[in-house]
């Protein structure tokens, strides 16, 4: 069965959200205030690395000094070491297009008497530091890219020496690769890091490079005692209604209403038949997946929805049909999840690996948006 | 030929917490009580093995000028004090600190995050953090690969805090415990008092001597 999918992850890097930028009304000096930037930002990318693109948008608008910039949703700071794609999976329950985002600074003169309404926005001033930690820039995001990036392999390989040992040269293509979004430049280094991609044994292919891919190859055995352990970053939302009416989630105001959570997926063939999503899902979220759920009598050649499912990966400024939800376990009655990749909502029953291999970001975490909320569409057994 | 790679599985950490409160308490200090916080957030709904933090609040530091050495600064602490008694020099020399031990799922050793302030509440920023520790401390974290101090978000309160990195920890704990017979699986429940010993000195905290020798 085929676990890689070029097709696939070229929709991944070139997947990208169109972006509003209003500059926060605080930091505004000019009558009347500047048009907001609109900006595509990459789903894989961060949001300090659009500032130069955005700055020459507001520059004359800003007030003298210093500037250390910010976004925010609706109010709410936006961390800016989540990829932008895990930000508006997360954030926009009813996916916005094109996102509004502010971006200012703390109490500067205020000329303007418009009302701005409550949309993201970027900041230039009165960096709000007791809620995120400090960027000066690309070198900080660069700097927390390569941190996830030793993390994953510590995970994968039971060390990072693979990224350590990485050539500055490397590092430094590698890191230009992602910010380009050059996907084959991208794997041309990374290939050389260890790191997969996971084959048909559910052992992972160390040796890979992007010729032998295909699964049949013989892998390398993994270190020996060890099973196969794939990283994962979990964002879980409770929001406590209905998720057929998305539209009317809450905004989220608090990241303490989110849980983060960052796991190794320990990975494994359940009696001859892949490990699916929902079980990799059930590994953590032990209730919310719980093995009571119905299960659609799908064949387990996950391929078939994959590319189903990839038709609706948003890779433009088009309003896109959403994807029916899953909704898997149940604590209570009509207890229901909708889980989110790369901005499509996979059928939980695909194979784990094809998820991995494919939706993963340049760092090698699959990041993954949970809401969980009831579902009058949940089916009992 | 098994090698133990130094880190630990959730369950063998929660065993560890416990093991540790235990110690703690049998030790005899003047320092508070470790408490568990577990996650809230998920609650019943996770697998909530090792998912939460152990905490240690509200510890008063000395400014680093006015400490003896460590050796001094140990057998204080094994004299009994009542903080409510305790007049400093100065009130502003004051700095107060939380600390938390959490379970990284990656990299499958506990992780200390923390955080200082002055006696006014305001945040000390890492300048004034390393002017409270010890010299020989300052010197392992300008010179180790391993050990370094990052801000990072804490994984359950969602803010900024300081973090020892994890990555090297598998490998001192490795050493720590299991030296003299490289091939076999040490007993972990005194993992995290061993552990906490090493760490606790990076940081300044004074783990009381009895805690490491019981290991």
């Amino acid at each position: 069965m085929e676990l890689c999918s070029e097709e696939a992850m070229k929709y991944v890097w070139e997947g990208a959200i169109p972006l509003q930028i209003h500059l926060h009304e605080s930091d505004v000096t000019t009558l009347p205030p500047p048009p907001p930037a609109l900006v595509l930002g990459p789903r894989i990318g961060y949001l300090p690395l659009l500032v130069p693109i955005i700055k020459p948008y507001f520059s004359g608008a800003l007030p003298p000094g210093e500037d250390t910039v910010w976004f925010d949703y609706k109010g709410l700071p936006l961390k800016w070491y989540v990829p932008l794609g895990v930000l508006f999976d997360l954030l926009c329950a009813e996916p916005e297009r094109p996102w509004n985002l502010t971006v200012g600074d703390g109490a500067v003169s205020v000329s303007v008497t418009l009302k701005i309404d409550q949309s993201p926005k970027v900041h230039f001033r009165g960096y709000p530091g007791e809620v995120l930690t400090p960027c000066e820039g690309e070198e900080t995001v660069k700097w927390s890219y390569i941190n996830s990036l030793k993390e994953a392999a510590y995970v994968i390989n039971g060390n990072s020496k693979s990224i350590m040992n990485m050539p500055q040269a490397d590092q430094f293509d590698l890191w230009q690769s992602l910010i380009k979004g050059d996907m084959d430049g991208y794997h041309r280094i990374s290939s050389r890091l260890k790191l997969g991609p996971v084959g048909e044994d559910c052992i992972l292919n160390r040796a890979s490079s992007m010729q032998s891919r295909q699964a049949t190859d013989e892998p390398e055995i993994v270190g020996s005692n060890r099973p196969s352990r794939l990283p994962v970053r979990l964002y879980v939302r409770n929001v406590d209604q209905d998720l057929e009416y998305l539209e009317d989630v809450q905004t989220l105001d608090n990241w303490d209403s989110v849980s983060y959570i960052n796991r190794a997926i320990e990975f494994h063939k359940e009696g001859g038949n892949y490990m699916t999503l929902k079980h990799a899902m059930r590994n953590i979220l032990r209730e919310i997946f719980s093995e009571e759920a119905s299960t659609n009598a799908n064949e387990l050649d996950g391929t078939e929805e994959a590319d189903s499912a990839y038709r609706d990966l948003e890779t433009t400024s088009m309003k896109n049909d959403l994807v029916e939800e899953s909704t898997f376990g149940r604590q209570g009655p009509n207890k229901g999840t909708l889980v989110r990749i790369q901005g499509i909502e996979p059928d939980l029953d695909i194979p784990f690996a094809w998820v991995v291999n494919n939706l993963k970001n340049p760092d090698y975490f699959l990041h993954v948006c949970v809401y969980v909320g009831t579902s009058s569409k949940a089916k009992a057994k | 030929m098994y090698q133990w790679d130094g880190t630990l599985s959730p369950s063998e950490f929660d065993i560890s917490v416990a093991d540790l409160c235990e110690r703690w308490r049998e030790v005899g200090t003047s320092l508070p009580q470790w408490v568990w916080l577990p996650d809230r957030a998920l609650g019943a709904l996770s697998c909530n093995v090792a998912a939460g933090y152990l905490a240690i609040e509200n510890i008063y530091h000395q400014n680093a000028s006015e400490e003896g050495s460590f050796e001094e600064s140990i057998s204080r602490d094994e004299e009994p004090f009542d903080e409510a008694t305790l007049v400093p020099s100065n009130k502003n020399d004051m700095h107060i600190y939380d600390y938390h031990i959490l379970y990284s799922f990656t990299f499958r050793v506990p992780v200390l995050y923390f955080r200082g302030y002055q006696s006014d509440g305001c945040p000390l920023k890492l300048v004034d953090i390393e002017k409270d520790l010890p010299a020989y401390s300052l010197k392992l974290l300008r010179e180790s690969k391993w050990a370094f101090i990052t801000q990072e978000d804490h994984p359950y309160l969602h803010r900024p805090w300081y973090t020892l990195h994890p990555c090297g920890t598998g490998d001192w704990m490795k050493f720590l415990l299991c030296s003299d017979a490289p091939n076999k699986i040490p007993p972990l429940h005194g993992y995290l008092s061993a552990w906490l010993s090493v760490i606790g000195q990076v940081v300044g905290l004074r783990i009381p001597i009895g805690l490491f020798k019981s290991v």
